[in-house]
């Protein structure tokens, strides 16, 4: 618990430049975290001194500038593979976020190995970046899209997943913490039992690296994918980590610069890893900036931030629970800190509209996870994301910001 | 807040809370299907026509409280309309939620002005046009089947 007495919002606040300004004549309360996160003054600078002392391509001059950015961009490799602790660092692979870290593993790994009638299992609470690229691969193989159903509270049916892992499975993708409920998933369980098959798993972390220490190797995941930008980081960035014994066996994703060792109208070699798949100039300001998020979360700490988002996720749980005619979407027994809610007598769009009003975003609409809405019978909700710069003042405001909303809908 | 809460209130009360023309209709002369991916809204609309002119249109759906009150006023409005004056107060109307300037030809939006609001939160415009761009297609659909007869 000293971590959390030891917790100090405000200095984390006062390293976000944002989070000072006001909307609509209110101080803002940026609660659309899962959406995407804010920015520390530490990214935001890295990324300026950057452009401002060192800019050049990476990995191609000799010249000084191009060796520094060459520098700072494998610096940032070099940082991921020990926030999730990658057993090297030519595991982690720089994309443009989770959903093409996601397509590449469904073009690269998936589809050369598919045969007419394989199956891919996923789970009802996808996000739709973790559904249509297997939907793609399928109707490119023939292969069957196997979805694993899900508990009115919002939790995985173990049974039912244990029972779907078929012969026929070819590779299992989840999510570890579900974007429009906050079901943090078993997927270390899950991870188990498909390897017990011989099966490998890909686990969509986008919403669970900003919450949750993720340690690839304890976990054993094949492949784990993630963004930038809802770690504190740029948009435009993200990460696929891959076993090296998998990535080397794949045909690369994208043809081009830097991921070839020679080229002929003949013959190409592709290069090594990471950068078979790293094709083209990267998006060399993005990494760097992801690099910067990485260490300031680290120097925050990940179990702090967990412990101090999880008291706002208990705070916000009861406060809301008090509103009369408000229902929470999503009550599973682990959850990270987001409250998925609608109204009887409010539409989302609606409540979104008159909690900006009072300073206070929140993300409405389906989430890009239609197939959850579906399950609940709820077209939209309105979903209030948490990160480790929100405080509990913060949690009232939105509490009062929903019952005004429906008072005026009377 | 004191302009949404304008808005709101003028909106709001009454077609929201109970719009009107809000059915299914049996066998009707045009029908469409109305879908804003980004936010869910769904709106059906059912269409009678008799010698041109609106005889009958109803909507059912699920919408936010704009969707749905625009919805329901622009059924009101649409009765008895010929299928010109209707698409003439459609692009009246989208013109006054879209646009700075006056409309060249500018058709009085009677009951329909206080939607003009929407116009400040330009998220929120898609939530009133999505009705009328849905009537838009099934008047179209119609004129359609009547042209390939």
């Amino acid at each position: 618990m000293s971590n959390v007495a030891q917790y100090d919002v405000v200095s984390i606040r006062n390293d976000f430049p944002i989070l000072s300004r006001e909307v609509h004549g209110r101080p803002l309360v940026y609660l659309d975290n899962a959406a995407s996160s804010q920015r520390p003054r530490q990214v935001i600078d890295a990324v300026r001194g950057l452009y401002e002392h060192s800019y050049s391509n990476v990995h191609r001059g000799v010249h000084q500038l191009s060796q520094e950015s060459s520098r700072l961009y494998e610096d940032a490799r070099v940082a991921v593979r020990g926030f999730i602790n990658a057993s090297c660092v030519h595991e982690v692979v720089f994309t443009r976020g989770t959903t093409e870290s996601i397509n590449l593993v469904a073009q690269s790994y998936a589809r050369p190995l598919l045969k007419a009638g394989d199956e891919i299992l996923i789970t009802h609470m996808e996000h739709h970046s973790n559904i249509v690229p297997w939907q793609m691969v399928c109707q490119q193989t023939g292969a069957v899209l196997k979805v694993v159903p899900i508990s009115d509270a919002g939790e995985l049916e173990m049974g039912r997943f244990n029972e779907m892992l078929s012969d026929r499975t070819r590779l299992v993708s989840v999510v570890h913490v579900s974007n429009a409920l906050g079901t943090v998933n078993p997927v270390k369980t899950i991870i188990d039992a498909a390897h017990a098959k011989g099966i490998p798993v890909l686990v969509d972390g986008a919403q669970a690296v900003p919450h949750i220490g993720v340690d690839v190797q304890e976990l054993n995941a094949d492949f784990y994918v993630f963004s930038g930008h809802k770690l504190y980081g740029p948009t435009g960035v993200g990460v696929l980590y891959g076993k090296e014994k998998l990535l080397n066996a794949m045909p690369p994703y994208q043809g081009g610069g830097d991921m070839i060792l020679s080229v002929s109208f003949e013959k190409t070699e592709y290069n090594t890893l990471p950068y078979k798949f790293e094709a083209g100039t990267p998006n060399i300001a993005g990494v760097i900036g992801l690099g910067a998020a990485i260490e300031y979360v680290r120097k925050i700490g990940l179990g702090a931030i967990a412990a101090h988002e999880h008291g706002l996720l208990e705070y916000a749980t009861k406060q809301l629970k008090q509103i009369e005619g408000l229902r929470i979407i999503g009550e599973a027994g682990q959850k990270a800190g987001l409250i998925s809610f609608v109204l009887d007598a409010v539409h989302p769009h609606d409540i979104g509209t008159f909690l900006d009003a009072d300073g206070v975003a929140v993300r409405t609409g389906h989430h890009c996870a239609q197939p959850v809405m579906d399950r609940y019978g709820v077209p939209a909700t309105a979903r209030a994301s948490f990160a480790m710069y929100n405080t509990f003042k913060e949690i009232d405001v939105l509490a009062e910001a929903i019952v005004k909303t429906i008072e005026m809908f009377g | 807040m004191e302009n949404l809460r304008e808005l709101y209130q003028q909106v709001i009360l009454d077609h929201n809370k109970n719009p009107r023309n809000f059915r299914k209709m049996e066998h009707p002369d045009g029908f469409a299907h109305g879908n804003n991916p980004l936010c869910g809204d769904q709106i059906d609309i059912y269409l009678k026509l008799k010698d041109g002119v609106v005889e009958d249109v109803s909507f059912d759906g699920n919408g936010c409280a704009i969707c749905t009150s625009s919805a329901s006023m622009m059924t009101v409005a649409l009765k008895g309309k010929t299928e010109a004056e209707a698409k003439a107060l459609f692009d009246s109307f989208h013109h006054a939620l879209t646009e700075d300037t006056a409309y060249p030809d500018d058709i009085p939006l009677g009951k329909l002005e206080v939607l003009k609001g929407v116009k400040d939160y330009p998220v929120r415009v898609k939530c009133a046009t999505l009705a009328w761009h849905t009537f838009d297609a099934a008047l179209r659909k119609f004129q359609g089947d009547i042209s390939t007869e």
